[in-house]
């Protein structure tokens, strides 16, 4: 990987995992995420989704926003950054975080890993330089992008544990969920954190980039007994609407990014009041957010379990099961056919009126077909957003 | 004076709302239902695990065998969402592919992909290759009649009660109304008559010219059923084996994770979590009915169980032939229960293989080979397959439907090793040659073995353990009168409002207080779950509750 050399012919720089991928990816259909070419799909999204819920699943994900945070100030550092207090976090900890602008609106989402005291590193989907280096002005940190210096590999499904247990991978079912550690696989020294975004039991593997080929060919090693699939960004999408995981820029607009002030969302909007700890003596948009908290979401992300089988992509929500009287109260921003659950889910905003569970909403539903569209007014029923939450996935020791 | 004050005691005793004989997947489901609903519901099962022709058992250590049914299409979306099976541990894997090997060391086989299969198909025929397309087409259309009958108590035309008359109007609907209201038009009734009646011999021959698409097509048509392709209503089996789905794919075909019986045991668990109560290990001996009314159960050991209300998951003839008395019945119903046709046509052999077989014609990691496999050569040889069945012999040369779901499936076998599960028709219940033995029973899966070993290079060297079942085997365990898979013949005459018998459709029987939910009803056998669906759905309107439901 040269990151040094820029060619107008090819904007999009190619991961470590290239080689493999690109043998791969028969649908040659790439997706771009932060500067880099990552499958959408393989040559199936239904098998490669499968892959993740009943074998595994290897994902490219070594685009993720990478940035060391050193220093004897950096757990001050990151408590100033992120809503919730991570004053008790341990070494080999990993902690999912979100951090707000001054009005206490949502930038991005993270996981935090502590390797000590004064070492953390963010992984994010967003870059964040700017914003770090702003926040962190008056402590004694560095903050450094590290994205291109390590590849990374997402490991998700029921079998990723058993996997690489047979890969001589000691003692990785004890590895307890939102922990990681140092491991080798082969003779290469790798990260392992339990953590991922399929809502599933799944690990994520973190390593120097020389190392790529030979962990990524580690992992279909016993492909004759138990069949391992890349999956791409499609399949991903699938697991993590399950799991009830929202996106920024797809569920929500980055504070940093939106245009409108009135797209950005606060966390109490996006149902994630739960990682916001107001009794924390500082952080960035403790303020606005004991506002925001006092006077209650006038919208709020909720999942929605929608009649029938035609998935609400892009749909309106209404108020009234009559459409001829019926009134917007919000709208989807994901939606699927949830194979696992054999449910029609969405995850979208409604208003004030609506978010509490078990409300009934009713989505105008375009669905395609020969060529023409087929309108139907779907009932809804608000729902928890984790749609998909198997016992498994926090199991400790995990299965083998 | 004596009688009545003896039913009322019983009747104060009564300690379930509803009793269901049998916890096969159509019992559970109703049980589910109703339990849904509020009612005490109890499920009183023969064996010590429920499941009835879904189950999973380790019947050779570090295997679990799907031993009776084996592949899983049929099961309404709708009922797996509204039982939250997934909650209770059910997940459906999509496999990929079918293939039918030749004795010319070629195969022919489907594809996920449109484009495979194309080519594949071409490589015997290009005119077969395109007009798989347009059969796809037709058959799809079936399907989508087809596809809201299945939920739909079958109304009685003689009857001229209006949930009757709206019933025929509904079922008319299908043909008659406008696209936007799920229509296909008035001449789609011309094709569905003719695909009802028609034998699969001659429907495919609308389609198709070469032998070996057409004998490939024509499996579906006679899996489980005593009809050959040459057999009229053939057809009508091929579509029952076409309508289900896996996630929107039309026709396509799944494993459960962890086994068929995977689906029973997160039934029963969604029962459980309703306040439901399974007794396993009780045989049932009789049903009580006096006044023509149905009130409890007489199990093996004595015990009697009160209910207001008895489903029968049983088939017909075992519930009116075996557990209700003939003096309880009318006799012209006692008649038709006698003459509902039930015969056994299949066996199923479920084997420990020590390693992946090898064969001949489909290279190893060709997704063909991962789904399910034939080796009929063509549909002359599929018919003597069942003449040898009429005369009273299982078949010389069977049809077989193959998969291995460990290829798929990572929870079958041990690592390395894998299950497979072959289907056989015909094979029939009684032997002429003065019935069956232990014996003939082994060298029937001799004979099995050995036919698929001629396609394999290791097969034969790779069997570890082999469970062989012939129709006594599956009407012992399972119940299934002389071991038909449908609990009867899905064939015109006992479909729809004449499934089980004219008259008695909508799960309701003579008896008072007495239901059928299982496959000898409509919409009928696979693990579809919908006869269960239907039947608690009619009970619930005789109680006059509403049944809370995505499945309308």
């Amino acid at each position: 990987m040269n990151t040094t050399k820029i060619s107008y012919k090819k904007p999009l720089l190619e991961t470590p995992f290239h080689e493999r991928t690109s043998e791969h990816c028969y649908s040659n259909d790439w997706y771009r995420w932060a500067g880099y070419k990552v499958a959408k799909e393989y040559s199936s999204t239904e098998l490669e989704y499968t892959s993740m819920r009943n074998t595994a699943g290897v994902i490219d994900i070594t685009p993720m926003h990478k940035y060391d945070i050193k220093g004897e100030d950096a757990k001050n550092f990151i408590n100033k950054l992120i809503t919730k207090d991570i004053s008790n976090i341990q070494s080999n900890q990993v902690a999912y975080g979100i951090w707000c602008n001054e009005d206490g609106m949502v930038i991005d989402d993270g996981t935090i890993f502590c390797f000590n005291e004064n070492h953390f590193r963010i992984f994010c989907a967003e870059r964040n330089l700017n914003w770090f280096s702003d926040t962190g002005t008056g402590f004694n940190v560095t903050i450094e992008d590290i994205s291109s210096s390590i590849a990374a590999l997402a490991f998700q499904g029921p079998l990723s544990c058993k996997i690489l247990n047979l890969l001589q991978v000691k003692n990785i079912e004890n590895l307890k969920p939102f922990h990681f550690d140092s491991y080798k696989i082969e003779h290469h020294n790798v990260i392992i954190s339990r953590t991922g975004f399929s809502g599933d039991l799944g690990y994520e593997i973190w390593c120097d980039p020389s190392q790529a080929i030979d962990v990524w060919d580690n992992l279909f090693k016993f492909n004759r007994d138990y069949k391992v699939l890349a999956a791409g960004m499609n399949a991903l999408d699938m697991v993590r609407i399950e799991a009830g995981f929202i996106q920024p820029n797809a569920d929500f607009m980055s504070a940093e990014q939106a245009l409108r002030p009135n797209r950005m969302r606060n966390p109490y909007e996006l149902g994630l009041g739960w990682l916001v700890n107001l009794d924390k003596e500082y952080f960035t948009g403790k303020q606005a957010l004991i506002r925001h908290k006092e006077k209650g979401p006038e919208k709020k992300l909720v999942g929605l379990d929608v009649e029938g089988d035609k998935p609400a992509v892009g749909s309106v929500l209404y108020d009234n099961s009559k459409k001829n009287i019926a009134k917007e109260i919000g709208i989807v921003t994901a939606a699927m056919w949830s194979p696992v659950l054999k449910s029609n889910i969405a995850i979208g905003f409604v208003n004030k009126e609506y978010y509490k569970l078990g409300s009934n909403v009713y989505a105008e539903i375009y669905h395609p077909e020969e060529l023409d569209y087929r309108k139907i007014w779907a009932e809804c029923k608000v729902v928890k957003k984790q749609f998909f939450n198997n016992p498994r996935r926090n199991a400790i020791p995990a299965f083998i | 004076m004596v009688i009545q004050r003896d039913i009322k005691k019983t009747m104060n005793k009564a300690k379930y709302d509803v009793a269901i004989i049998g916890g096969g997947h159509n019992g559970l489901t109703t049980a589910c239902y109703l339990a849904k609903a509020g009612l005490k519901v109890v499920v009183v099962e023969r064996h010590d695990y429920v499941g009835g022709a879904a189950v999973s058992r380790e019947l050779h250590p570090g295997w679990t065998y799907s031993n009776c049914s084996y592949v899983c299409s049929l099961l309404r979306p709708e009922i797996f969402r509204d039982l939250e099976l997934s909650k209770h541990g059910l997940q459906i894997i999509p496999y990929e592919g079918s293939a039918s090997m030749l004795d010319d060391g070629r195969f022919y086989a489907h594809y996920q992909d449109h484009d495979l299969t194309y080519r594949s198909i071409a490589q015997f025929s290009k005119k077969d290759a395109e007009a798989y397309d347009r059969f796809g087409k037709d058959v799809m259309r079936q399907c989508k009649i087809i596809k809201p009958l299945l939920k739909l108590t079958p109304p009685d035309p003689t009857s001229f009660k209006p949930k009757d008359i709206m019933g025929l109007f509904e079922f008319a609907k299908y043909f008659a109304a406008k696209d936007e209201l799920g229509g296909l038009g008035e001449k789609e009734i011309y094709d569905t008559i003719r695909f009802w009646t028609m034998s699969v011999r001659d429907y495919l021959e609308e389609y198709f010219e070469s032998d070996i698409v057409k004998v490939h097509l024509a499996g579906s048509a006679i899996i489980g059923t005593a009809l050959g392709p040459y057999s009229p209503g053939s057809a009508y089996v091929l579509l029952h084996h076409y309508m289900g789905e896996v996630d929107g794919t039309v026709g396509a075909w799944g494993y459960s994770r962890g086994g068929m019986g995977s689906i029973t045991k997160a039934m029963a668990s969604s029962f459980k979590s309703k306040n439901g109560e399974i007794k396993a290990g009780s045989p049932v001996t009789k049903i009580l009915i006096k006044n023509n009314k149905s009130y409890g159960l007489v199990l093996e050991n004595g015990d009697e169980i009160y209910a207001d209300k008895i489903v029968s998951n049983l088939d017909v003839k075992r519930t009116f032939l075996k557990v209700v008395e003939e003096k309880e019945l009318p006799s012209d119903f006692y008649r038709a229960v006698k003459n509902f046709k039930i015969r056994g046509s299949s066996g199923k052999l479920n084997i420990a293989l020590d390693d992946l077989p090898v064969w001949k014609s489909i290279p190893i990691g060709d997704p063909a080979g991962t789904g399910d496999l034939h080796i009929t050569q063509n549909i002359e040889e599929m018919e003597g397959a069942y003449d040898d069945w009429k005369d009273g012999k299982w078949s010389q040369f069977p049809y077989v439907d193959m998969c291995i779901p460990s290829i798929n499936d990572p929870t079958m076998a041990p690592q390395g090793k894998h299950y497979m599960s072959v289907f056989i028709q015909y094979v029939p219940y009684n032997l002429a040659d003065g019935g069956w033995t232990e014996e003939k029973r082994k060298e029937f899966g001799k004979h099995v073995m050995e036919r698929i070993g001629n396609y394999s290079t290791n097969f034969k060297d790779i069997i570890n353990h082999a469970e062989i079942r012939t129709p006594k085997e599956l009407e012992a365990e399972v119940g299934l009168t002389e071991g038909n898979i449908f609990q009867g013949e899905l064939t015109m005459d006992q479909l729809m409002f004449n499934r089980p018998v004219p008259g008695y459709a909508q799960y309701k029987t003579p008896i008072k207080n007495l239901y059928m939910c299982g496959s000898s009803t409509h919409p009928g056998g696979g693990v579809m779950g919908a006869p269960g669906a239907n039947a608690a759905r009619e009970i619930l309107k005789d109680l006059n509750k509403k049944m809370s439901t995505h499945y309308i």
